[in-house]
């Protein structure tokens, strides 16, 4: 598996404060794989993917995404700005709240990574954003403002953004739980068709419809530790720990997934 | 009754331009001044070492608990007891002014990049930005926006403040209307002009600045 994988982690810890997030988590990506890390709130799923992409930063452990890797613990430093900047920029996030900078026109939200993290010329980044909104369905939006989208819609750019970066993985953290039930499916179909063209991804989700038919791996993880690992059906279907069926046991597991038609 | 007579005025016309003049000089000196310090202030005391934001601080604090008539005295009659620093009544004043404006554009700098949500520097570091990268391209660009109209009004407080550095004998348009005042035995008229003068400038100003705030808002 190591051969194949994409992203590595071992023996993750992170605590804040005297709270212990993170218990010696491992982990791996394949390439083109969708993991799904599902559970209860406070289980540390967000934690651990946003050490992926070193937004947190782990207190033990190692991470390693692609060919870059990095220690932490005992003795070993933290990386340095720019060595973090350069490393985020290979992994694509996106946010439960979106994030959008709301004094950029949607094209502009797009193009901002391109022009300022990998230098490129303006016309070559606004032909690329362009392409990233059309891919999201919303090319006819690019000189809006985020103020006057929807959630569906601005949680659309957010992806595109991420993507204009070309990244080798994408990180989603809860990205529909903010968005009203109708709003959902759009942003999920988005997702699945990066699924489908064989984009590595992290997904942390409520949607569990929605992990089943889309991810291949899913992890339960509850107070910091995985609890069960394995094919997203299987476990979604035949959860093997008693937390694991408890936690389920709240959600419509054989729900079909949501329309995944909508595009505007 | 009193009996106002303000064209005798006119004769000190010349004086009172000067004044004028060097009134907003002065202020422009100081307003530029202070932001340089603000900023520096501003930034200190987000910086991620102890040592920075302690030193910030505690500059900023000295300038802002005490008064800046004291200050102005200070500079000028103190610095070259204690420290043996001579400075021209304008550059202590300019100088004075100036921390003391900082101090509080410091405050104000601070305000603004700490109330801009933690996620845009997170989405600015999820895309690979260095910590200055996002704080140009994502996290000032709109601080700055709801600054602005707490930054005028410490620079039209700045503008009155010159007033004070006729204490040192800086022919600002204080210190010439109290040069006219004595000279004409006319203090009423004098210090009304003087007055309205200060008004004239500052109220089509404070128009300006709440036009230039509402086509800001648009875009938020």
């Amino acid at each position: 598996m190591s051969e194949t994988s994409k992203i590595e982690i071992r023996g993750l810890r992170k605590s804040f404060g005297s709270n212990e997030v993170l218990k010696n988590i491992s982990l791996d990506v394949a390439k083109g794989g969708v993991v799904a890390l599902i559970g209860p709130s406070g289980s540390g799923k967000s934690t651990l993917l946003r050490c992926i992409n070193l937004l947190v930063a782990p207190d033990g452990g190692s991470v390693r995404v692609g060919d870059t890797r990095f220690a932490f613990g005992d003795g070993s430093k933290l990386p340095d700005v720019r060595t973090l900047a350069r490393f985020r920029a290979t992994t694509g996030m996106v946010f439960q709240h979106f994030n959008l900078f709301p004094h950029m026109t949607t094209l502009q939200n797009v193009m901002e990574g391109p022009i300022t993290v990998r230098r490129m010329a303006k016309a070559d980044a606004e032909k690329l954003a362009r392409a990233q909104l059309a891919k999201v369905g919303l090319a006819e939006k690019a000189d809006q403002y985020p103020a006057t989208l929807s959630g569906g819609q601005k949680q659309r750019v957010a992806i595109a953004r991420a993507l204009a970066m070309e990244p080798d993985v994408m990180l989603f953290d809860e990205a529909t739980s903010a968005l009203d039930p109708e709003l959902v499916g759009e942003v999920l179909a988005v997702i699945q068709q990066l699924a489908s063209e064989g984009m590595t991804m992290v997904i942390v989700t409520h949607e569990i419809a929605f992990a089943r038919e889309v991810a291949d791996r899913l992890i339960f993880m509850r107070d910091g530790v995985v609890v069960e690992e394995g094919p997203a059906r299987q476990v979604i279907d035949h959860p093997q720990e008693t937390a694991t069926r408890a936690f389920l046991s709240h959600f419509h597991r054989t729900g079909a997934l949501p329309p995944a038609n909508a595009t505007s | 009754m009193y009996q106002w007579d303000f064209g005798i005025l006119w004769s000190y016309r010349w004086l009172f331009l000067n004044g004028l003049g060097v009134t907003v000089g002065f202020t422009v000196v100081i307003v530029v001044l202070g932001l340089v310090f603000g900023l520096f202030g501003a930034f200190g005391t987000l910086s991620r070492f102890k040592a920075v934001r302690l030193t910030a601080l505690t500059f900023i604090e000295a300038f802002r608990c005490t008064p800046i008539l004291v200050q102005l005295i200070w500079f000028y009659y103190a610095l070259p007891i204690l420290a043996g620093v001579e400075m021209t009544p304008v550059t202590a004043s300019a100088l004075a002014l100036s921390l003391y404006g900082g101090s509080f554009y410091s405050e104000i700098i601070r305000g603004g990049i700490i109330s801009i949500d933690k996620g845009q520097s997170e989405a600015g570091a999820a895309l690979g930005m260095t910590p200055g990268q996002s704080m140009r391209r994502i996290v000032l660009p709109q601080a700055i926006k709801r600054m602005i109209p707490a930054l005028m009004n410490q620079s039209i407080i700045q503008f009155k403040n010159t007033s004070l550095v006729s204490v040192l004998a800086v022919p600002d348009l204080v210190y010439q209307s109290q040069v006219a005042a004595h000279d004409s035995y006319r203090p009423l008229e004098t210090y009304t002009a003087v007055a309205v003068a200060y008004a004239a400038i500052l109220i089509p100003l404070t128009i300006l600045a709440r036009r230039g705030e509402k086509r800001l808002a648009v875009s938020e």
